[in-house]
C-alpha cells in the first residue's frame, strides 16, 4: 500500500521534475557552452514560452479529458483550423458590417460554436455508431480539412483587425493574453474533472466502462459532452492564435493532434483511460515548449527537438510499463 | 424461518443462450432476515441465477417478486433501486477514484452546476464504512486498497439503498480468515436488520457457518432445498453432485509405462509452492482444488509461459528448461487450457487453421501451407474425435462448447505430445459431451500418453483420474490413488483441514 | 425465410459490401464522364496511387497482426531523403542499399520496442513519428535534397519510367501486392500474423512466438515504406523533407477502407488493394467532374466511417449501438 502510493506520487511529479531537470541542464550547458547571450531562465523568456506553448497547450487539455474518458480525438486540427476560417471570415460578412468592433465577439462566438459542432458531430457518430473514436475522428480529420479547403479553396484566408491584434498581444500582469486563457482553461478544466460530477463520471467511464453502465451513467451522452468540449476548445485554441496572426492556411493545425497527444501522454495521461490529469498535461506541454527553446538556446540544431520528443516519449511509455510489472512470475503472453 | 412474506422470489424461471438452457425452470426464495446459500458447481446455472436475480440477465420465462409484488429489473440500477443488489465477486471498481465516488457511483450527489457535494458524499460513504468497521477512510484512493478492502467497497455499494435482498457471489474468494470474520459479521449485521442475504459459495464450511437454509442448483435445473441446522456436508454433496457418495470413479487399473514428466520441488513466487509429483505414461493424474490454489500456474509453468522461482522438471528423468511453450511442444508438452476462448481458440479463424496452428510450420509444400496436409489432419481428428461442424472452412466461433473444446483438444493430439494437459475439459460443455470428453481421455491414457487433468468438478477427476493431486493454497496437500480417495477426504484436503494427513 | 434471405443480404454486404461500392462506384463515374474510364487514365489513377498503395501493404500486415504504424510517413520522408543524398554520394547503384537497410533499421527498432517490449503501439509509433521526422531534418540539415544531375542518371527509371506502356510504379505496385498477398495468405508466417492478431493470446498458448511476428509486420512495413521512397525520390529526383508528412492516416484509411480490423485479425493484401484504387479513384473521379481535389477528403470521411459501420451493424445485427 506504501509503495503504491509512492509510484503515484512519483506519477504525478514525474513531469515538474522532469521540467525542472530542463531547466537546470538547459542554463548550466548553456552556461558553458556560452552561445547565447542572457540566461536561459530569463523572465521575458520564459513569459513567452508560455504564450507560444498556449495554442497547443490548449487543445491538449481537452485531449486529456478525452483520453481520460477512453477515447481519442484526431481531428482536433482540422477543426483548428475549420474554426481559424469561420473566425477570421466571418470578420468580413456583409450583415455584420454595422457592427464596428463588435464583430469580435460574435466572430469569436461563430468561431466557438463551429467547433462545438464538430465536435458534437464526432461524438454524436461515437454514440450512436459505435465506430471506435479513432477511426471516427480519423475520418473526420480528412473530412473537416475537406472543408476547410472547400471553404476558400487553396487560398489563405487573411483579416487583420487591428483592435483584435492589441488585445491578442497585450501583456496583463505580465502574462500575454494566450497565457491567460491557457491558464484559464487549466484551471476551469481542472474544477471540471475534480469537482465536478462529469468530470468524476469520465474517470469512472474511463477505468471501467462496464461498471460505469452498469451504475446507470448514460456512458453514450457523456462522450458526446466531452467530444463538444474538444470542439470549443480546439475552437478556443484557434481564436487565441489567430486573433493575432490574422492569417490562416487550409494546412494549418495539421499534426496538432500528434503534438496534443503526445503532449497528455508526456503528462501521464493512460492511453487506455481512467487516469491522467489536466495540471500534468500542462507540465507535458511545457515540458515540450522548454525543450524546443532549450534545445535551440544551447546551439543544438532545432530539427533535433523532434528526435528528442519523440524519443523521450518511447522512454516515458517504457517506464510506465516497468514500473507497473508485475514482477518475474507474471504469465509470458 | 420460512414462513411470511419472502424479501424476494423467484418462480419458474427459464433463461436460454443460443444453444444452451442455463437455467430450467428455477424457482427460488429469500426471506427477510435469513441468509440462503446457492450452491452448485462450475456449469450449474448459479451465475446465470444470480444475474437474473441482479437485472443482468432477463428471463425467457418465469416471474420475479419482491415482498411478493411482481417486479421486471431492466438493469442492474433498476434492481437496485427497487432493493436487489448484486455484489460481484470480480470487482467493477473505477481504481483512479476514491472509496466514497465508488460507492456512490452513478448517483454523486450534487450540488449547483453539477459539483460534487463532497460534504454529503463523504459523511455518508463514511458512516457506511464505519459501519463496516473499515481501517480506511471515503477519500481514500481505490487503486491503494488491498483487494479485501476493495471488496469492502464493493459490499458498501450495497448498503446505499435499503436494500431488501443483498447477494453476494463467492465474497470470501480473495480474503483473509480475519476478513472473512468481519465479512460474517456484516452478513449478521445485515440479516438483524431483516435483509434477505443471497450466499452463493463453493466451500462448505462457509456455508454451514452461516447460512439458514441451502438449496441446490445442477445443471441449470432446482434440486432441493435443506435446512442447514438439519443436514449434513454428505447431504448437500449429494444433492450438489447428483449422486449416491459412492460415485463412479475411475477402476479401470492402468497399465502404467515409464515416468514421462517429474516436478521436484517445483515454485513460483506466490503462486505455488514446493510442488512435486510425477506422470507415468499411461496415466492420468487429476489436480483438484478450489479456483486459486494454484492448480493452472502450474500446468502454464510446465508449458512454458511462467519462470519458476525454484525446482526442477524433469522429462523422461533429464532436467529441461521449459522457457517457452514453443520448448514445450518441443519436448512433447500440450496444454489444452483453462479458457477456451481466450487461450485456445481464434474465434475469427476457421476451423482447420485453428486445428494446425501449432504446427502449421511444418505441414509446407515448398514455402507454401499444404492444403492438402491440413485437411488430412482436420479431417482425421474431426473424425476421431467425432466433431460436428459443416465443414473445415466454418468459423470455429460458430461451433458449440463442446466441438470447440474438441477442437483444441484435436489441436494438441494432432501435435503427438507425450504429456497431454487438459485444464477444465469440460467447462461450460453439455453433458453429452462431457461424457465423451471423459471417455476420450481415459482413452488417451490407454494409448500410452501421460495426461494431466486440471478440473473443479470433484466427479469429473473422481472418473478419470487414476491418481488424484489435492491443492490448497498454492500448496500441494495430499496425493490420493483412485483406490483409497473418498469425496470426504478429498474435499477437506482442498479445504486446508486435516493437514496432518498431508502425504 | 424472409429474415434468412435479409440477413444473408446483410451478410453479403458486409463482406464484400466495399468491393460492391466500388464496382457501383466505377460505373457511375463511367457513364457521368467516358473519360473516367479510358486506358490512360485509369493507368494514371494506379499510378498516382502506387506510393501510397504501397506503403498500406506494408501497413497491412501490422494491423492484420493487431497493431498501429502512424510512423510510415515520416519514415518514407527519411527514406526519400537519404537515397537522394546518398545517391550523389555513393552512386545510385549503392544508395538504394544503403536506404533500404537504413529504414529497415527504424522498422527493425520499432518492431523491438512494441513487439518484444510489449510497449503500446500508438504510441511508439507516435513518438517514432516525430523522431524520425527529427532524424530526417538532422540528416538534410532541413534542405530541400535534389539530384545534382537529373538528366544523367538512371535512377529515374523507378519513378518515371515504363515497361510495355506500363508506367514502373504501377508494376512495382502490382509485383510488390502480388509477392505479400502470397505471404499473407499462402505462408505459414502469414497465417501466424492472423492468429497474433487475431487472438493473441491463444497464440501464445500454440506455441507462436508472437514478439518475433510482430517484429517481422514491422520489418515488412518499413521494406513497403523504402520501397515508396524509392519510388518518391525516382519519380521527383528532388524532395522536401516532408513529403511523406500526414500519409500515415491516409494509409490507415485505405486499410480500413479495405475491410482491415483495427483489432487485428482480419483483412487481405487483396482488399487492402482495393481500398487504396479506390481512394485514388474517388479522387480521379470528383477531378473530373469538376470539383477540387479536396473535396474527395470529405467524401472519404463519408465512405470510411460508413463502411466501418456497417461492418460492424452486420456482426451486432442492429444499426444504432447499444450504449444507453
Amino acid at each position: 500500500m506504501q509503495s503504491e502510493q509512492t509510484v503515484r506520487f512519483l506519477k504525478k511529479g514525474a513531469i515538474w521534475a522532469f521540467i525542472v531537470l530542463e531547466l537546470v541542464f538547459f542554463s548550466v550547458a548553456g552556461h558553458f557552452l556560452s552561445l547565447s547571450e542572457g540566461a536561459f531562465m530569463d523572465l521575458d523568456n520564459m513569459l513567452l514560452l508560455l504564450k507560444q506553448s498556449a495554442p497547443i497547450g490548449i487543445i491538449a487539455l481537452g485531449m486529456t479529458v478525452i483520453m481520460i474518458n477512453g477515447n481519442i480525438d484526431l481531428s482536433v486540427g482540422a477543426i483548428f483550423a475549420f474554426s481559424a476560417v469561420i473566425l477570421l471570415d466571418s470578420m468580413t460578412w456583409a450583415v455584420f458590417a454595422g457592427l464596428g468592433d463588435w464583430v469580435i465577439p460574435v466572430s469569436w462566438g461563430l468561431a466557438l460554436l463551429t467547433g462545438t459542432i464538430l465536435g458534437a458531430i464526432n461524438g454524436l457518430i461515437v454514440w450512436k455508431t459505435g465506430v471506435d473514436a479513432f477511426i471516427v475522428t480519423l475520418g473526420a480529420m480528412l473530412g473537416y480539412r475537406g472543408l476547410v479547403f472547400m471553404y476558400n479553396g487553396e487560398q489563405p484566408t487573411s483579416e487583420l483587425n487591428w483592435t483584435l491584434v492589441d488585445f491578442a498581444e497585450a501583456q496583463f500582469l505580465g502574462l500575454h493574453t494566450a497565457t491567460w486563457f491557457l491558464l484559464g482553461c487549466t484551471l476551469v478544466l481542472w474544477l471540471l474533472m475534480t469537482r465536478t460530477v462529469h468530470g468524476r463520471n469520465a474517470y469512472a467511464i474511463g477505468d471501467n466502462r462496464e461498471a460505469a453502465v452498469n451504475a446507470g451513467i448514460r456512458v453514450g451522452p457523456h462522450m458526446m459532452k466531452n467530444f463538444m468540449l474538444i470542439g470549443f476548445l480546439s475552437a478556443l485554441s484557434a481564436v487565441v492564435f489567430y486573433s493575432e496572426s490574422g492569417s490562416v492556411n487550409p494546412n494549418d493545425g495539421s499534426l496538432y493532434e500528434l503534438w496534443a497527444i503526445t503532449a497528455v501522454v508526456l503528462g501521464g495521461t493512460k492511453l487506455a483511460g481512467g487516469s491522467g490529469s489536466v495540471i500534468s498535461t500542462l507540465g507535458g506541454v511545457i515540458a515540450i515548449q522548454l525543450l524546443r527553446k532549450g534545445l535551440g538556446y544551447i546551439g543544438s540544431d532545432t530539427e533535433t527537438v523532434n528526435l528528442v520528443i519523440g524519443l523521450i516519449l518511447i522512454a516515458v511509455l517504457y517506464l510506465d510499463r516497468q514500473l507497473n510489472r508485475k514482477g518475474k512470475e507474471e504469465l509470458r503472453i | 424461518m420460512t414462513e411470511g412474506t419472502p424479501a424476494l422470489r423467484l418462480s419458474g424461471i427459464v433463461k436460454t443462450f443460443p444453444g444452451v438452457r442455463a437455467l430450467d425452470d428455477v424457482s427460488f426464495d429469500v426471506m427477510p432476515g435469513e441468509v440462503h446459500a446457492l450452491l452448485g458447481e462450475n456449469g450449474a446455472g448459479k451465475s446465470t441465477l444470480m444475474k437474473v436475480l441482479a437485472g443482468i440477465h432477463q428471463p425467457n420465462e418465469g416471474d420475479i417478486f419482491i415482498e411478493e409484488q411482481k417486479v421486471v429489473m431492466r438493469s442492474p440500477l433498476d434492481a437496485k433501486a427497487k432493493g436487489v443488489v448484486l455484489i460481484h465477486q470480480e470487482l467493477s471498481l473505477a481504481e483512479e477514484l476514491s472509496a466514497a465516488e465508488n460507492i456512490y457511483l452513478g448517483e454523486l450527489p450534487t450540488k449547483s452546476f453539477g459539483r460534487v457535494d463532497w460534504a454529503t458524499l463523504h459523511e455518508k460513504s463514511g458512516a457506511i464504512l464505519e459501519r463496516l468497521k473499515c481501517s480506511f477512510g471515503p477519500r481514500t484512493i481505490v487503486g491503494d486498497l488491498s483487494i479485501a478492502n476493495m471488496q469492502m467497497v464493493e459490499i458498501a455499494r450495497a448498503l446505499t439503498v435499503d436494500a431488501k435482498a443483498v447477494i453476494f457471489d463467492e465474497p470470501t474468494a480473495s480474503l483473509t480468515d480475519a476478513e472473512k470474520v468481519v465479512l460474517f459479521d456484516i452478513i449478521r449485521d445485515l440479516k438483524a436488520r431483516g435483509v434477505g442475504i443471497v450466499y452463493i459459495s463453493h466451500r462448505m464450511d462457509e456455508i454451514f457457518t452461516i447460512s439458514d437454509r441451502i438449496s441446490v442448483l445442477r445443471d441449470g435445473s432446482y434440486r432441493g432445498t435443506l435446512m442447514t441446522a438439519v443436514t449434513n456436508e454428505e447431504e448437500v454433496t449429494k444433492l450438489m453432485i447428483g449422486r449416491s457418495l459412492d460415485l463412479t470413479r475411475n477402476v479401470q487399473p492402468a497399465e502404467m509405462g515409464d515416468v514421462a514428466i517429474a516436478v521436484q520441488g517445483l515454485s513460483c513466487g506466490k503462486m505455488f509452492q514446493d510442488i512435486s509429483f510425477e506422470v507415468r505414461t499411461g496415466e492420468v493424474l487429476g489436480f483438484y482444488g478450489l479456483v486459486g490454489a494454484g492448480r493452472t500456474e502450474i500446468a502454464e509453468t510446465l508449458f512454458g509461459l511462467r519462470t519458476p522461482s525454484a525446482g526442477q522438471i524433469l522429462i523422461d528423468g533429464e532436467v529441461v528448461k521449459i522457457n517457452s511453450p514453443m520448448d514445450a511442444i518441443r519436448m512433447g508438452i500440450s496444454l489444452v487450457p483453462e479458457s477456451r476462448k481466450e487461450q485456445g481458440l481464434v474465434l475469427g479463424m476457421n476451423c482447420k487453421d485453428n486445428m494446425t496452428l501449432p504446427q502449421v510450420g511444418d505441414l509446407t509444400a515448398g514455402p507454401f501451407v499444404s492444403d492438402g496436409a491440413e485437411i488430412a489432419i482436420f479431417d482425421q481428428y474431426r473424425d476421431k474425435l467425432a466433431i460436428k461442424t459443416p465443414g473445415w472452412r466454418e468459423k470455429v466461433g460458430n461451433l458449440s462448447g463442446g466441438n470447440q473444446q474438441k477442437i483444441v483438444i484435436g489441436k494438441w493430439l494432432s501435435m503427438r505430445p507425450r504429456v497431454l494437459i487438459v485444464d477444465e475439459p469440460t467447462r461450460g460443455i453439455d453433458v453429452g459431451s462431457k461424457s465423451e470428453i471423459h471417455a476420450l481421455i481415459r482413452d488417451l491414457a490407454k494409448q500410452g500418453y501421460a495426461v494431466i487433468v486440471i478440473s473443479s468438478e470433484m466427479p469429473e477427476v473422481l472418473q478419470v483420474s487414476d491418481r488424484i493431486v489435492a491443492m490448497f493454497h498454492g500448496r500441494l496437500m495430499r496425493i490420493f490413488s483412485s483406490q483409497e480417495v473418498t469425496e470426504d477426504s478429498l474435499v477437506q484436503a482442498i479445504s486446508g483441514l486435516n493437514t496432518d494427513r498431508v502425504a | 425465410m424472409a429474415t434468412i434471405t435479409r440477413s444473408t443480404i446483410t451478410n453479403v454486404l458486409a463482406k464484400q459490401g466495399i468491393l460492391i461500392a466500388f464496382v457501383l462506384f466505377i460505373i457511375g463515374f463511367g457513364l457521368a464522364n467516358s473519360r473516367f474510364l479510358a486506358v490512360d487514365n485509369v493507368l494514371g489513377v494506379i499510378r498516382s496511387s502506387a506510393i501510397l498503395g504501397v506503403i498500406a501493404l506494408g501497413v497491412t500486415f501490422v494491423v492484420i497482426s493487431g497493431n498501429l504504424d502512424l510512423s510510415v510517413g515520416s519514415m518514407m520522408s527519411f527514406s526519400t531523403i537519404v537515397v537522394l543524398d546518398l545517391h550523389d554520394k555513393l552512386g545510385p547503384l549503392m544508395a538504394i542499399p544503403a536506404m533500404f537497410a537504413l529504414t529497415m533499421c527504424l522498422g527493425a527498432f520499432i518492431g523491438f520496442l512494441v513487439g518484444y517490449l510489449k510497449l503500446n503501439s500508438l504510441i511508439v509509433t507516435l513518438g517514432m513519428l516525430s523522431a524520425i521526422h527529427g532524424l530526417t531534418l538532422t540528416w538534410s540539415g532541413g534542405k530541400n535534397m535534389d539530384i545534382a544531375d537529373k538528366q544523367g542518371t538512371w535512377f529515374g527509371i523507378f519513378g518515371r519510367g515504363d515497361v510495355l506502356g506500363i508506367p514502373v510504379p504501377i508494376l512495382f505496385f502490382a509485383l510488390l501486392a502480388i509477392v505479400l498477398s502470397i505471404l499473407l495468405a499462402r505462408t505459414p508466417f502469414g497465417r501466424k500474423v492472423y492468429a497474433v492478431g487475431g487472438n493473441g493470446t491463444a497464440a501464445t498458448f500454440s506455441g507462436i512466438p508472437r514478439a518475433r511476428i510482430v517484429f517481422l509486420s514491422y520489418v515488412i512495413s518499413s521494406f513497403c515504406v523504402a520501397c515508396a521512397g524509392l519510388l518518391q525520390a525516382s519519380r521527383s529526383l528532388g524532395s522536401q523533407n516532408t513529403v511523406g508528412q500526414g500519409l500515415e492516416l491516409e494509409v490507415l484509411a485505405a486499410v480500413i477502407l479495405g475491410g482491415a480490423s483495427l483489432l487485428g485479425g482480419a483483412g487481405t493484401v487483396f482488399k487492402t488493394v482495393i481500398g487504396v484504387l479506390i481512394l485514388g479513384f474517388i479522387q480521379n473521379g470528383l477531378l473530373l467532374v469538376g470539383l477540387a481535389f479536396y473535396v474527395q477528403y470529405v467524401v472519404t470521411w463519408v465512405i470510411i466511417i460508413l463502411a466501418v459501420w456497417l461492418d460492424i451493424a452486420a456482426k451486432r445485427g442492429r444499426f444504432l449501438s447499444p450504449i444507453a
